[in-house]
């Protein structure tokens, strides 16, 4: 380990989350089995990977497209669905303007095709249910963040679990008929009767930062680069420790 | 792998300057850090370089920019699988500050880290013979903090991850001994066109 090697520095980068990197390196075949419509731009495609290895909420995969040609087009996707022993995976992909294979996803998959995965990959950003969790996340940055959501309520799990997600409008908030009371969705362009159109702000996290549950928060941050950068500075403002943040950024 | 049916990719030339699994970004420059961007100032930042090496020290901004310029113009590429052409960054040869502290023969491996705690490890002949910088300026401008300033590592050869943001310093060792991304199932070097992104690859 690094310890013995690398000095303290002033900030700090949260501890890993032990997790098997023994899959990562071998490609797999998944085979699309459904297609669910999540909002106008949002799509979720549910695979069968019989072999998959399992994952923690919060990890993704690599996927990869192959044409006639040999040409190949690769992704990293965050994983929506919770682990269980299903052999089935989910992941929820945005329509991306131009996106080569967010475009074949939503314009030419069905059900019977196969595209290579491999993974899971990378545990900083997992969430193995065994901390009180504080979820921030905007646009598909919740699609890993649904990963938790899905394993505390599957699993019925007691630990804190709180989910702030931002939309633009309430028709594109992704998985908006699963939330229950663990979630506080936040509006910036149109919001439903009644509730103010904003970005997140302060106020928004300030009753969840005070409920200061037994060993602190531990937060996850996932979303566009300008959004991560703002929900990560108002979490340290608002006195979440600096290594007690994981942020995960949609390039 | 099977072809994926009805996939055709976009329209494509040939660049031979794409390492396998990548594709060209464009313009874009995504920024991934798995940490919260620190308030890091000229003022604040410090390089230091230690270990198996004669005489170990560390610059501050000043001291740092003082050393002779050298510039990187050519292509990065990111393990998330893309890449950016053309791009152009200044600052000093990693050479200039080894020259000072003069590696020791035993030195094989190095751990750079940030002020943020990052680490990566390198081997100690991927960072020198004007193969790494610590680059202040990106495009004729200050490097912005989303992406590593006021100073960053730059190992353009190998995999981004490697060029660690937001530089403290680089202890050589005489040991290879995995970073943060490294000991989460990346590869231990990352070398793009060998495409070595995970453990095993």
């Amino acid at each position: 380990m690094t310890e013995t090697s690398t000095p303290r520095t002033r900030f700090a980068v949260p501890g890993r989350i032990a997790v098997s990197n023994r899959a990562a390196a071998r490609w797999q075949t998944a085979t699309l089995t459904e297609i669910r419509r999540e909002t106008p731009r949002a799509a979720s495609f549910r695979f069968a990977v019989p072999a998959w290895a399992g994952h923690l909420p919060g990890q993704h995969l690599m996927l990869r497209l192959t044409a006639p040609d040999g040409y190949t087009a690769q992704r990293h996707y965050s994983i929506s669905s919770a682990p269980d022993d299903s052999g089935h995976l989910e992941l929820t992909l945005d329509h991306v303007d131009g996106g080569e294979v967010s475009g074949w996803f939503h314009t030419r998959a069905r059900p019977g095709d196969e595209v290579a995965v491999r993974g899971p990959l990378s545990g900083f950003f997992a969430w193995p249910g065994d901390r009180p969790a504080l979820l921030v996340g905007a646009g598909s940055g919740v699609v890993p963040l649904m990963s938790m959501v899905r394993l505390h309520r599957a699993r019925g799990l007691t630990v804190p679990l709180r989910l702030l997600v931002s939309a633009r409008s309430p028709e594109e908030l992704i998985y908006a008929r699963e939330y229950g009371a663990e979630t506080l969705p936040v509006f910036t362009r149109e919001a439903p009767p009644g509730v103010p159109v904003g970005r997140l702000a302060a106020a928004h996290l300030a009753p969840v930062l005070a409920e200061r549950p037994a060993g602190g928060w531990e937060a996850y941050v996932c979303g566009s680069n300008a959004f991560a950068e703002h929900a990560s500075r108002l979490l340290v403002a608002a006195g979440q420790p600096v290594d007690r943040i994981r942020i995960e950024r949609f390039g | 792998m099977n072809v994926t049916r009805d996939f055709t990719g976009r329209a494509r030339v040939h660049n031979p300057g794409l390492p396998p699994g990548q594709y060209d970004a464009g313009d874009d420059w995504p920024v991934l850090s798995a940490e919260v961007t620190p308030d890091l100032t000229a003022a604040d930042w410090s390089f230091r370089v230690d270990g198996l090496v004669e005489r170990p020290r560390a610059w501050d901004w000043d001291e740092a920019r003082a050393l002779p310029g050298s510039e990187y113009a050519g292509d990065i590429h990111c393990v998330t699988s893309w890449s950016k052409f053309g791009v152009r960054f200044g600052g000093v040869s990693l050479d200039a500050f080894l020259d000072v502290v003069r590696p020791l023969p035993t030195a094989t491996h190095a751990v750079a880290y940030a002020h943020t705690g990052y680490t990566t490890n390198l081997p100690l002949a991927d960072l020198t013979g004007g193969r790494a910088w610590i680059a202040f300026e990106y495009g004729g401008r200050p490097l912005p903090p989303e992406h590593g300033g006021p100073a960053r590592l730059l190992v353009p050869h190998l995999y981004f991850w490697k060029s660690a943001k937001w530089i403290a310093g680089i202890r050589l060792l005489d040991h290879d001994e995995p970073g943060f991304w490294e000991q989460n199932g990346y590869h231990a070097r990352g070398n793009p066109w060998r495409e070595q992104r995970y453990a095993g690859d």
